[in-house]
């Protein structure tokens, strides 16, 4: 039907509208049933009671932009194959295994990509960088007992 | 012609004239209004009650129960007598049978209500009071498409689970928006795991998700449905026509994987290490206070019920019950508009105690399972779920493959079938 995106935005028009309502009467309503009194420290940032220790521009693990990318490859061939998926049984009397070898052959190039991240070591949280070191280096930096375990 | 358009003519004549978007769009808006105000909002409080009755029997302790229908009439002197009543001997079976703390999801609103809005001096004000806006519409939209029950969807998209996986995943500026509007370190770390993990966890829902829609042939969630009648070769298979059982059980893997999967997109424990509260504070939401952090607690809620909606939808037969034939089948024509509303009733039935199932599931688990470390949690994704989903939809092409080859004429014919 013509109108279906139509309740969508109907939909989301009144999430948005729910969290309007609430805000509004936060701010308008419960004036009267609330203390507001802010100070400097009520304001500063939560650290678990010490003071705020620098900004928050702080930076943060490179994994977090690693998954991202990686992530969008695999979305994409998510998206690529949930048409395919769709007309998978209705158009399999005409071209029989040719449809599932397309699927097959781009499954097959994504998992390659999926292994080569895998060998890489990119799917680890903590990635280990010990094999790029020089053998020399290696002995120079062999963990001890206590680190190992 | 839409069925909600056809049922809006029967009920009310006068509707005839008004223009169809007039109709639907108000339709649309009653429907969404009502789930919103009987789904989303009491199901939020009703869901936080069981949670907490829950987890007080888990840890052996009691869990709300003070606050509660008994209590709001022991407050007034008029309404006490009432409550007294209810001790003697006739009424004493009712009034000691009403639990107590079933209102403590309304005093906890009405206090969170009048707490301080604290907004931290060097936050992003733009992002910081956006935030709750972006996670709710994206976690409420998702409800547009569900088929709570037959001939009943709010709207009707032919591509809904695909629209659903995407309108869902909304939510994730939503929380990066509060993690990093809040000029905290604990939220930025918060923030970004969130982020990372709910993106990731979306690769294998979606690959089990697809595997259904390979087998169903269709994206709307109310022919999916449609296409779980049948199975086993049985024209009304009831429970067996379900995708989880269809196939020997071949579907209960991309089943548990959307399960799995859906956990760890509403950070509920085990995957919960977004808010682990022993390592940041809360999460992306340490900086919200009173009644704007309700509505992150309202989304996480609303998407567990989603969540679990979904999977019934797509692997658990939606509104269809697990005998053959449903009891209101035939009511449906001779009874009108009585027989609609019973049919109705029995579907929502179903759909509603299915999808609350998984919810309860989720809060049983929270109370029995440690929580996953980052590392770990990455690796059971990436290494596991998505490797043993992507073989599994190959399997499934493949035994789906095979089934209509079997039941295909000769390649020939269906060729002569094409060039006729």
């Amino acid at each position: 039907m013509r109108y279906d995106y139509v309740g969508v935005l109907i939909y989301m028009v009144l999430a948005v509208g729910f969290v309007l309502i609430g805000m509004t009467a936060q701010k308008y309503v419960s004036k009267f049933l609330r203390t507001n009194k802010p100070n400097a420290e009520k304001l500063s940032p939560y650290e678990c009671g010490e003071e705020p220790v620098g900004g928050t521009s702080i930076r943060f693990n490179i994994r977090f932009y690693v998954m991202a990318l990686v992530f969008i490859v695999f979305d994409v061939e998510v998206v690529l194959l949930f048409p395919w998926a769709r007309v998978f049984t209705e158009l399999y009397p005409f071209y029989r295994m040719a449809l599932f070898w397309d699927m097959l052959i781009f499954v097959g190039i994504l998992s390659l990509g999926l292994a080569y991240i895998w060998g890489k070591g990119d799917l680890e949280w903590v990635k280990s960088f010990r094999k790029h070191l020089s053998p020399a280096e290696q002995v120079a930096r062999k963990p001890s007992k206590k680190e190992a375990a | 012609m839409h069925p909600l358009l056809n049922f809006a003519h029967d009920v009310l004549p006068f509707t005839k004239n008004w223009p169809d978007w007039i109709l639907y769009g108000s339709l649309v808006f009653i429907v969404a209004f009502g789930i919103l105000n009987t789904l989303v909002a009491p199901l939020t409080g009703i869901s936080t009650y069981i949670e907490r009755r829950l987890a007080g029997r888990a840890q052996y302790r009691w869990g709300p129960n003070r606050v509660g229908f008994r209590s709001m009439l022991d407050a007034l002197p008029i309404t006490r007598g009432i409550a007294k009543l209810g001790d003697m001997q006739p009424f004493k079976f009712i009034g000691s049978k009403i639990p107590g703390g079933l209102l403590q999801f309304a005093a906890d609103g009405l206090k969170l209500f009048t707490k301080e809005d604290i907004i931290p001096a060097q936050a992003d004000q733009l992002l910081f009071r956006g935030a709750p806006y972006v996670i709710l519409a994206g976690s409420f939209a998702a409800f547009a498409v569900l088929p709570v029950s037959f001939h009943f969807r709010a709207v009707n998209l032919n591509i809904g689970i695909f629209y659903i996986l995407g309108i869902s995943s909304i939510v994730v500026p939503g929380i990066l928006m509060a993690g990093w509007g809040s000029a905290n370190k604990w939220a930025l770390l918060g923030g970004m795991r969130a982020a990372a993990q709910i993106i990731s966890y979306e690769i294998p829902v979606a690959i089990a998700l697809m595997t259904a829609v390979m087998l169903a042939g269709t994206m709307n969630m109310a022919d999916i449905v449609e296409t779980q009648r049948s199975g086993y070769g049985m024209e009304k298979a009831g429970m067996l026509g379900w995708y989880a059982f269809r196939y020997g059980g071949l579907m209960l893997v991309p089943f548990v994987i959307y399960f799995i999967g859906g956990c760890a997109e509403v950070n509920r424990t085990p995957f919960d290490l977004v808010e682990g509260e022993s390592e940041l504070v809360a999460g992306y939401h340490t900086e919200y206070s009173g009644f704007r952090w309700s509505f992150f607690f309202m989304a996480e809620y609303s998407n567990m019920f989603a969540v679990g909606a979904i999977a019934t939808t797509m692997f658990l037969g939606g509104p269809l019950p697990p005998y053959p034939v449903q009891f209101t089948e035939s009511l449906f024509g001779p009874m009108g508009n009585l027989g609609m509303v019973l049919r109705f009733g029995e579907g929502f039935f179903w759909f509603f105690a299915k999808s609350y199932f998984f919810v309860l599931l989720m809060i049983h688990m929270r109370w029995t399972l440690p929580r996953y470390r980052i590392d770990q949690m990455m690796h059971l994704c990436w290494k596991v779920l998505i490797p043993i989903g992507l073989v599994w939809f190959v399997l499934m092409c493949g035994v789906k493959m095979v089934r209509m080859e079997m039941a295909l004429p000769p390649e020939k014919d269906a060729v002569a079938e094409v060039h006729k």
